[in-house]
């Protein structure tokens, strides 16, 4: 009469496999380098001990405490110059009732779509020896200190932003109300209101930008003339000297601040989620015309700054020969004219990021679905976020030479992908993948818990309500983080730029190259398309959501 | 023996479950017949919702079994069973339309499949709506969605996890009777978590009152309701006054100044302390003074309109002054009218007071 337990049904073990495959997969993309790189900081190469002595032998080096006070010191004035500026933006942008918002959102957030080069480039148009507005910098003085500073507020500003705008988009109206009720000024509301709920937000900001900068190498290399910083330190030692073990030690100081500042913002995140509790009620913006009139004036003095830095290598990108010839050409984009990888290096950064966007977004998806939904994959659901946290924590150069000294290594079974396209995407997809991960995660936090409980009573497989419920309703996340992994891989110059070969050449690398080379404007033209590519990639992103939204997503309403 | 199998649909064995130090469930055994409606009712916390997911499969089981219909389901995993389930979110899919949903598990020819859904769309009364999202109808609807979708294939028993809590008062005493006229008219075998006593009394052939992870009682609504097994099912369910009393025989005891008559068979040792329960249904206000044994003098200390009925707040000091609740309907308040702080005569009527004993059940 009574049977025997029955045995787990085979779609179940495949789910388990699977969801431990993308375990495995992740692994192998971040705890291998990541071990490689430390080893290669911490065993000497001459004896091939465990020890201090590589490192404090790096240390020793001349030069290296002055790149790193450098560095520091950039860091902190580009903090304390974007903070300010993000905070009054994002303040202009959540907190007024300015006109033309979306606007002002849009521009600030362009120079996401440019890699960290760019703005060095255009600085070098604008200000440099033969720059149209060298008297406000005149004897070459934007070659330095204050080249980088300005390079690196137009990169880490829409970071900020983006931060600041969420902290201050969550406002509980009832704590304004109780406060103008109680009497309190508007110096007193801002500090008894506004600066305790976004405090976190602040610092977060804070050691996001102050990260970024210290992980930089693109502005200095550029815009740095004789200034040294520690990122660049350990470009030069790598690609210039060969110094692989130099590099690695640096590397590993550059973990630091990273990880420091993972931590203090994990921290921050979470003191943020607590703050606005279920009832709040949304704040309601009166218009106000003197206050909305000053946020418009400084929102376009801003956006008008970040815009002509943008403008400005992509005019340099059409204009003959700067200053002379100022006639409209296309000189400039006969690449393959010049030193650098031609239009060769563009074609394969496009076949790059779409890679990175479709197994990006299958790893991403499939990862965060198998343990998220399918109870037969719960097992892996820890190790599975520790791994898709860990990206945000090590700066793109560390990853990159970490997948220099794993995969190059000769009794590593991988190590035919060296050199290929296929190691630049899996690099990729690792640096890019916390923010994918999370963006996946929400999305499937948002469904019914209850789905797949429903869908196994009704004995129809996970997989099929995967495809049927899960994946439909997640499409506009899924989307995004395509978009994400196209844009950034585009992007990137640090987490690729030990990893490249001459066949698989890159086109952010290659407007490094061309800088290198003194090719300014062909590096301008190749910048700025760049920025077109991701602007028209976000464009199309918008269209298909947009169509979906329409389509298929009609239940909506 | 064996005929008495044949009519059961679930059999519950000794079923334990613990999450970390917390033991969700002890000791559970509790058998339900074809066709039957039962409920499980409890505060939050009591284990009823846990009991559920593991007859449900989605619940791993520690200890214990489950039989369904004589199959050993203990460890089989939700496909392997067979129920429909209905949620407390209706967990209806989103992006599919009403008919899709009911259709989501129906296998077979298209036409099969079409005719079974129009079928359950005219069982549940929403004909006409089969090309509506989820989000496009009301809760009463999706609700009665969900009910159609659970039974579309059929299932020889059907779980239903507070399936009213997200409704309205009105849709949901609407809909407890369609439930239930809809359950008795396909037979199906039915288990029900509430938390809601009303709704565990109108609709359960029986009910099963947990907390703390143990089974309190199991009986029919009546049974739970007139002879609650302990003090914990006499508080959950319904009212109760509990007075503080000395015995003074097997079926006497003193309460002030007063003796009282209790129920038969309460097992009170005289000279002992005990704790006595009475329904405030069962308290009498007199409209005059009628000198007797069971009758004193009470003083109206507040009164509380509820609707159909007045719920009142009397002390009465020959009794030692312990307060009762009493409720009274509009016709007797117009016939006894009185303001509060004026004295009535209250009337415990001999063989109401019952007791769990004087022992460590109080």
């Amino acid at each position: 009469m009574m049977q025997a337990a029955q045995q787990r049904p085979r779609s179940e073990i495949f789910a388990w496999g699977l969801a431990g495959l993308c375990v495995l997969v992740l692994a192998m993309m971040l705890i291998g380098p990541l071990v490689a790189i430390l080893s290669q900081a911490f065993i000497d190469p001459a004896s091939g001990q465990w020890g201090w002595q590589s490192m404090a032998a790096s240390l020793a080096a001349p030069g290296m405490l002055q790149s790193t006070l450098n560095s520091v010191q950039l860091a902190l004035v580009t903090t304390l110059i974007v903070l300010p500026l993000a905070y009054l933006y994002a303040a202009a942008l959540c907190r007024t009732a300015m006109p033309g918002k979306g606007l002002m959102r849009m521009l600030a957030l362009l120079p996401l779509l440019a890699p960290s080069l760019l703005p060095g480039i255009a600085l070098v148009y604008l200000f440099g020896n033969q720059g149209i507005l060298k008297s406000w910098f005149p004897d070459g003085s934007i070659y330095g200190f204050w080249g980088i500073v300005i390079a690196q507020v137009f990169y880490t500003f829409p970071h900020a932003l983006m931060i600041l705008l969420t902290a201050l988009r969550v406002a509980d109206a009832r704590l304004y109300e109780a406060a103008t009720v109680l009497g309190a000024g508007k110096i007193r509301q801002w500090l008894t209101v506004t600066l305790p709920s976004v405090r976190y937000g602040l610092l977060s900001a804070a050691v996001v930008v102050f990260t970024l900068v210290v992980i930089d190498f693109g502005a200095a290399k550029v815009i740095g003339g004789q200034f040294n910083v520690l990122a660049l330190e350990a470009y030069k030692q790598v690609i210039g000297q060969q110094n692989f073990s130099r590099g690695a030690v640096i590397g590993v100081l550059l973990l630091i601040p990273a990880l420091l500042s993972f931590v203090l913002d994990h921290l921050a995140q979470r003191k943020q989620q607590a703050m606005l509790g279920a009832r709040a009620q949304p704040l309601v913006v009166q218009r106000q015309p003197l206050r909305d009139g000053l946020a418009l004036l400084f929102c376009t003095l801003v956006s008008g700054a970040l815009l002509s830095i943008l403008a400005m290598a992509v005019a340099a990108a059409f204009i003959k020969l700067w200053p002379y010839q100022m006639q409209f050409s296309l000189n400039h984009f006969n690449f393959d004219d010049v030193d650098g990888g031609g239009w060769g290096a563009f074609y394969n950064s496009l076949l790059m990021s779409l890679g990175t966007a479709v197994f990006g977004t299958l790893l991403v998806f499939v990862g965060a679905w198998l343990t998220e939904k399918v109870a037969a994959a719960q097992p892996w659901r820890q190790a599975l976020h520790l791994l898709a946290m860990l990206p945000m924590a090590v700066p793109g150069l560390v990853l990159g030479l970490g997948y220099v000294f794993f995969f190059n290594h000769p009794s590593n079974p991988l190590h035919g992908v060296y050199g290929t396209q296929a190691i630049l995407v899996l690099c990729s997809i690792a640096h890019f993948y916390t923010t994918a991960h999370l963006t996946a995660v929400t999305a499937l936090k948002q469904l019914d818990r209850e789905f797949e409980a429903v869908a196994a009573s009704l004995k129809v497989p996970f997989w099929l309500t995967a495809w049927r419920v899960t994946l439909p309703v997640c499409l506009p996340a899924v989307l995004d983080i395509a978009r994400y992994f196209f844009v950034g891989t585009m992007t990137t110059v640090s987490a690729v730029v030990f990893i490249y070969t001459p066949d698989t050449m890159l086109a952010s690398v290659s407007v490094l190259n061309m800088d290198d080379a003194g090719d300014t404007a062909a590096a301008a033209a190749m910048a700025s398309l760049i920025v077109a590519s991701s602007a028209l990639a976000c464009a199309i992103f918008a269209v298909l959501s947009w169509l979906l939204q329409r389509k298929s997503q009609r239940w909506r309403d | 023996m064996q005929t008495e199998l044949d009519h059961r649909e679930l059999d519950i064995r000794q079923l334990g479950k613990s999450f970390g130090a917390f033991t969700a469930l002890k000791n559970i055994d509790l058998s339900v017949n074809k066709g039957e409606f039962v409920c499980l009712l409890g505060p939050s916390g009591c284990g009823k919702t846990t009991l559920l997911r593991m007859i449900a499969g989605l619940e791993r089981c520690e200890q214990g079994q489950i039989l369904q219909a004589g199959r050993d389901i203990t460890r089989a995993s939700p496909a392997q069973r067979d129920y429909g389930i209905v949620f407390q979110s209706y967990a209806l899919f989103p992006n599919l339309n009403i008919r899709d949903n009911i259709a989501y598990g129906l296998k077979g020819r298209q036409e099969d499949r079409q005719r079974r859904v129009d079928e359950l769309l005219e069982l549940i009364g929403l004909p006409g709506l089969d090309r509506k999202y989820p989000a496009q109808i009301s809760g009463g609807q999706q609700q009665r969605v969900a009910l159609a979708r659970a039974l579309a294939t059929s299932p020889s028993l059907l779980l239903l996890d507070e399936p009213l809590s997200a409704l309205d008062a009105q849709v949901r005493e609407h809909l407890r009777f369609e439930i239930k006229s809809l359950q008795q008219r396909l037979n199906v075998t039915t288990i029900m978590v509430t938390h809601d006593q009303e709704e565990a009394l109108t609709m359960a052939d029986r009910i099963v009152v947990m907390n703390h992870g143990v089974i309190e009682q199991i009986g029919t609504p009546e049974q739970i309701y007139h002879q609650p097994a302990s003090r914990f099912v006499a508080n959950f369910v319904g009212h109760c006054n509990w007075l503080s009393a000395t015995a003074s025989g097997t079926r006497s005891v003193t309460l002030g100044q007063a003796d009282l008559l209790t129920a038969p068979e309460q097992n009170l040792r005289a000279g002992e302390p005990c704790e006595l329960y009475i329904r405030p249904e069962d308290i009498e206000l007199l409209p005059s003074w009628d000198p007797e044994s069971h009758t004193a003098l009470g003083k109206l200390l507040h009164r509380e309109l509820i609707g159909s009925i007045y719920r009142l707040r009397v002390a009465v000091a020959q009794w030692g002054g312990v307060e009762l609740q009493i409720v009274a309907t509009h016709r007797e308040m117009a016939n006894l009218r009185i303001d509060d702080g004026q004295l009535i005569p209250v009337r415990i009527p001999p063989g109401r007071l019952r007791s769990f004993g004087s022992g460590a059940r109080v």
